[in-house]
């Protein structure tokens, strides 16, 4: 991923407070003729400098020249009963720049937190394959969601697969056949780990097909899915079936 | 209970949190030491306070609701040159989208873009690789958009003991407002 930075504002609302911030403008009371120019001003010192002016920079302004030239419209004061549009039509905007303001504050003031790898370390994690998972009983054994799996897939689709010299036929792997496979594997197993599912499979259809296969399993409740710790290894623990 | 005891436990204690990979809890220490919990309570705080006090190179700390030693943050220089690979820090975007996500959570990918003003799924996304972002569910309006949430690994991370470590923010307006106002939006 990669990102243009707009000389180091985060995004409209950043440049917003700064330039109110910067003016000394009452947050509540902002003055739109002057925020709006000097706003206006500050993209076109961007594009002179030859940033892209990212799109939602653009579309504050858009909102800013519009609530500008709402105030310029004179307010129809013989109506008595007040609806929406006679809001003062800044409310939004304040609101949001309050919020923004908030949290900014929070996360400069999390920033300063030491993180864990850069600031803080632990003795290194032993390598967990080794170590017995159901000595963990009644540790976190964190239920996996979606994510986790699809990180797991992708780690066994990086592998290459050993190179296939002789093409000779398809033998299809079906779903129901991987699922036989993994039952039988199972099968007086307390665990069995995720990746030891895909052993004897070189070609990707095949992994996939188990993967699916995997997926089957839990939504039939015939097992789980655990991981001991983040970036540890998956397990898979068959359920026991009353019936 | 005689002094000698407790500088017993509190040794059998500490020998057991050096040798663990993560936080450990008190019920987990409860179930290896099979003794009152106000007794493991009042050996990890004076644990605790000896290792703040006598200002060791690490220290005893609450995460994520367990105990676990780590180093002091001022020896990072000389831990790095340890071979070990230093992370960088989170960058200013990001530590600004987990800010939002930890404050606001459960909350959807249009409802932190609104507060940020700016587009921030690649940002989400390689929070959720750090995995100091997860999917806590899917919001009941229509589309069913995704809801994120922080992870136990957040508090590890930030060395929080839960969320109410987080920094207090100063003023704290109605969640609602916001929700209005996207609604707001959507409309126009």
């Amino acid at each position: 991923m990669y990102e243009v930075k707009v000389s180091a504002f985060e995004g409209p609302l950043d440049l917003l407070l700064h330039l109110v911030t910067k003016n000394e403008m009452d947050i509540h009371d902002i003055p739109m003729a002057q925020i709006t120019t000097q706003y206006l001003e500050h993209l076109d010192q961007m594009e002179a400098h030859n940033l892209d002016v990212a799109s939602e920079f653009l579309v504050m302004a858009a909102t800013l020249i519009h609530i500008k030239s709402k105030l310029l419209l004179p307010r129809s004061d013989s109506e008595d009963d007040y609806d929406e549009d006679e809001l003062d039509p800044r409310v939004e905007l304040v609101q949001r720049l309050l919020e923004y303001r908030r949290y900014k504050e929070g996360a400069e003031q999390l920033a300063t937190y030491p993180q864990l790898n850069h600031d803080v370390f632990l003795r290194p994690e032993q390598a967990d394959d080794q170590s017995d998972p159901l000595s963990h009983e009644g540790q976190d054994h964190g239920p996996i969601g979606l994510f986790e799996l699809v990180v797991a897939l992708r780690d066994l689709l990086q592998e290459p697969p050993p190179p296939i010299y002789h093409d000779v036929s398809t033998v299809g792997l079906t779903i129901e056949e991987a699922i036989d496979r993994l039952v039988a594997k199972m099968n007086g197993h307390e665990q069995l780990l995720f990746k030891n599912c895909f052993v004897g499979l070189p070609r990707r259809e095949e992994v996939v097909v188990m993967f699916i296969a995997v997926l089957e399993l839990v939504k039939r409740h015939k097992c789980r899915v655990v991981q001991l710790n983040p970036r540890g290894s998956l397990y898979l623990y068959p359920l026991v079936q009353d019936q | 209970m005689l002094n000698t005891e407790m500088s017993k436990l509190k040794s059998r204690l500490e020998a057991v949190l050096f040798s663990s990979d993560e936080p450990l809890r008190l019920e987990r220490l409860q179930t290896i030491f099979d003794v009152e919990i106000d007794l493991l309570r009042c050996g990890l705080h004076e644990l605790v306070l000896e290792y703040a006090q006598q200002n060791r190179g690490i220290v005893l700390q609450e995460i994520a609701g367990g105990f676990q030693f780590r180093t002091r943050a001022e020896y990072a220089p000389w831990v790095a040159k340890l071979n070990r690979t230093r992370h960088n820090r989170l960058s200013k975007a990001a530590t600004e989208t987990l800010a939002v996500i930890a404050y606001r959570q459960p909350v959807t990918r249009a409802e932190i873009e609104y507060l940020r003003g700016v587009d921030s799924g690649g940002i989400i996304r390689s929070l959720m690789e750090k995995q100091l972002v997860k999917i806590v569910g899917k919001k009941d309006v229509p589309g069913r958009p995704l809801l994120y949430g922080t992870s136990r690994h957040f508090l590890e991370y930030f060395g929080l003991k839960d969320l109410t470590g987080l920094p207090q923010l100063k003023e704290f307006s109605d969640p609602d407002d916001v929700t209005l106002s996207l609604e707001m939006d959507f409309d126009r």
